[in-house]
């Protein structure tokens, strides 16, 4: 596993956690991850497993009452968690950038698409206003919508279009890493299947890291190197789209899998997951997954499990020998 | 087939005005639409934002004004009757999308789930009232049933609430249920938990469902026919094995291209259409998908299609089916 290559991003150990009223909620709660140059990584999970945190945290982007209680964040060597909120500021944008969740709805409405893309630019590259208005226009260009959109506002613009150029504003300073939140998640099929290969095309062009956090395992098969599943705050399984697809070990990963419907098989009903997520604040002892998992034994509801390694690429968090 | 409700040739037009001194304009949401639907029958619409799928489901409930067209139900035509349409809208009933919004944030449980009885005079006194409502809330999944009577909606997960909402739904024992987008909103986990429940109201109840998504590969493992739609017309209907192992319609052929395949490997891009579904106030003399259609040619754009039987039950509407 160790390569000599630099890797783009490690997270190690990551703790973010959340004050609130009734102690902490723990959100991410010990996770760790790489990812290479070019490389492509799909985090999943259901809501409120954490991935959004963890994405949040890569880009100290977190809410006031959330905070890095421990971990490190190191991309391209640097430890973003040792950063104040000054000395951050040159690596957002420029070496990590990030598409929000339905973040074509993100457009300030009473300004041009082009000079909101400029603005960004300007402020972290510097450029005057005439060269960053030309590259506003190459990046939408790069995106696949037309140069001379850049004078128009964004009700002028379609739903896919606009997330397109939300794309485009994340690549304004080169990004070594981008991070897409549910990128794909309000738009229309036709449309998804627009960005996906848009982002696709990106990754191999600019050779760029990336970060696909989805709830929607079926898309990540198709677009992902390799594949992080996350339950509770914590990462349950990980591998490649093949160890995760057809050899999952992780009884979530399985249950997960069996949840999303497949043409190619037979019509079956899944079972779905009995019972809720943890409580976050008290996570149960041992597994944060034996309350619901049909296999789980004394052992799993004493004892943590560990990353266990598979193979090269595959590890699991489970103590079970379970292969399907 | 014994249909229990049939939709011929449904259309519903809205006007629409841009701008304080524009013109109105027609928008066709709905724009000729025929299906029928059998007793324990799922039939799925499939389409994209903007297909007019909502719109019929609506119609077909009356909680929109058709603009033409007949919709019979148990072989009597429903029409806007003061009293036949109490009994058609008691014996159907909608699930929608969101149940975050659809349950009324002061009321309990109890009054959420019991509104159908109370708004037809069904319930006689507090204790039958109550009864019904954790029958109801029991049938929906939601057990001990007596645990949700006296809570909040914000104090319920997503899942719960969509079962609140379905238990709301089918407290009247109905026989057909338009369900929009009742899952969409859920994860994946919860997701199948309401889909079964779904399911085992029809095989118990006989209750027969539209089921409107924009979700193909749900739509084949639910529903025993599905209907593809695009700018307010059916363009393909047929068995789920038909449309998803046979498609015959460029569109439908195109959606079902796009469809992710869990755990395989794309090789090279997507076939994306190309375009924009074009806006429902457009007039199209033609095909409506000619515009964005690979294989679209002159008579396309200038004669409608007519549907055309390609098996028994698998209706393709394009000229070249």
């Amino acid at each position: 596993m160790e390569q000599t290559a630099p890797r783009l991003l490690e997270v190690k150990d990551l703790k973010t956690y959340f004050h609130t009223q009734k102690g902490d909620a723990k959100a991410v709660d010990g996770v760790s991850f790489s990812l290479n140059a070019g490389e492509a990584l799909g985090l999943v999970g259901e809501s409120g497993c954490g991935k959004t945190t963890a994405a949040l945290s890569i880009c100290r982007l977190l809410p006031a009452n959330g905070y890095i209680a421990d971990g490190e964040i190191l991309v391209d060597g640097v430890d973003y968690c040792k950063l104040n909120d000054k000395e951050i500021l040159p690596h957002r944008w420029k070496d990590v950038s990030m598409i929000f969740q339905g973040a074509m709805n993100a457009f300030n409405p009473v300004k041009t698409v082009g000079w909101q893309i400029a603005e960004a630019i300007m402020l972290h590259d510097g450029l005057d206003k005439k060269a960053a208005m030309e590259r506003a226009g190459d990046l939408l260009e790069l995106v696949e919508v037309p140069r001379d959109r850049v004078r128009h506002y964004p009700h002028e613009f379609s739903g896919g279009m606009k997330q397109r150029a939300m794309i485009s504003m994340a690549l304004a300073c080169n990004p070594k890493l981008i991070i897409g939140d549910e990128p794909t998640t309000a738009l229309d099929v036709m449309v998804q299947a627009q960005i996906l290969n848009l982002l696709e095309r990106l990754r191999r062009e600019i050779h760029m890291g990336m970060i696909l956090i989805t709830h929607d395992l079926s898309i990540l098969g198709e677009t992902c190197d390799k594949i992080a599943v996350m339950y509770a705050g914590r990462i349950a399984e990980t591998g490649s789209v093949d160890d995760i697809f057809r050899h999952a070990a992780h009884p979530y990963t399985q249950k997960l899998i069996s949840c999303f419907p497949d043409i190619s098989k037979r019509k079956e009903i899944p079972d779905g997951i009995p019972g809720f997520p943890p409580n976050l604040i008290a996570p149960p002892k041992g597994c944060r997954f034996a309350p619901r998992c049909e296999f789980s034994c004394d052992k799993c509801r004493e004892v943590d499990p560990f990353m266990r390694r598979l193979s090269d690429s595959h590890s699991v968090a489970c103590h079970l020998e379970v292969e399907k | 087939m014994n249909s229990m409700l049939t939709v011929k040739d449904l259309k519903v037009y809205f006007s629409v005005k841009s701008g304080a001194f524009g013109r109105a304009k027609t928008v066709r949401a709905v724009d000729g639409v025929t299906f029928d639907i059998g007793r324990g029958e799922i039939l799925s619409l499939v389409g994209e934002s903007g297909s007019g799928k909502t719109t019929t489901g609506k119609a077909i409930l009356r909680l929109v004004p058709q603009t033409a067209g007949a919709v019979t139900f148990n072989g009597e035509a429903v029409s806007l009757n003061n009293s036949r349409l109490h009994e058609f809208r008691r014996k159907a009933q909608m699930i929608y999308q969101d149940p975050f919004q659809a349950l009324n944030p002061r009321h309990f449980i109890l009054d959420i789930v019991a509104e159908p009885l109370d708004v037809n005079g069904l319930a006689k006194g507090k204790e039958a009232r109550e009864e019904r409502v954790m029958e109801a809330l029991k049938n929906a999944g939601l057990q001990p049933p007596e645990d949700y009577l006296y809570r909040y909606p914000y104090e319920l997960s997503g899942g719960q609430r969509q079962r609140v909402a379905i238990a709301s739904s089918l407290i009247l024992h109905p026989e057909f249920v338009v369900a929009d987008e009742p899952v969409s909103m859920l994860d994946a986990s919860i997701r199948t938990g309401i889909i079964k429940l779904m399911l085992q109201q029809r095989n118990e109840n006989g209750i027969a469902y539209l089921f409107i998504t924009h979700d193909l590969s749900l739509a084949w493992l639910i529903s025993d026919r599905i209907a593809i739609m695009y700018l307010g017309k059916i363009m393909e209907i047929g068995s789920a094995d038909q449309i998803i192992h046979d498609a015959r319609h460029p569109y439908a052929k195109a959606l079902l291209k796009i469809m992710p395949q869990p755990g395989v490997q794309r090789q090279g891009e997507r076939d994306v259409l190309q375009g924009d579904i074009p806006s429902a106030a457009m007039d199209i003399r033609g095909c409506k998908f000619a515009s964005r259609c690979p294989m679209a040619q002159d008579i396309c754009r200038q004669q409608p299609p007519v549907e055309k039987e390609v098996e028994p039950g698998h209706k393709v509407l394009c000229h070249f089916a």
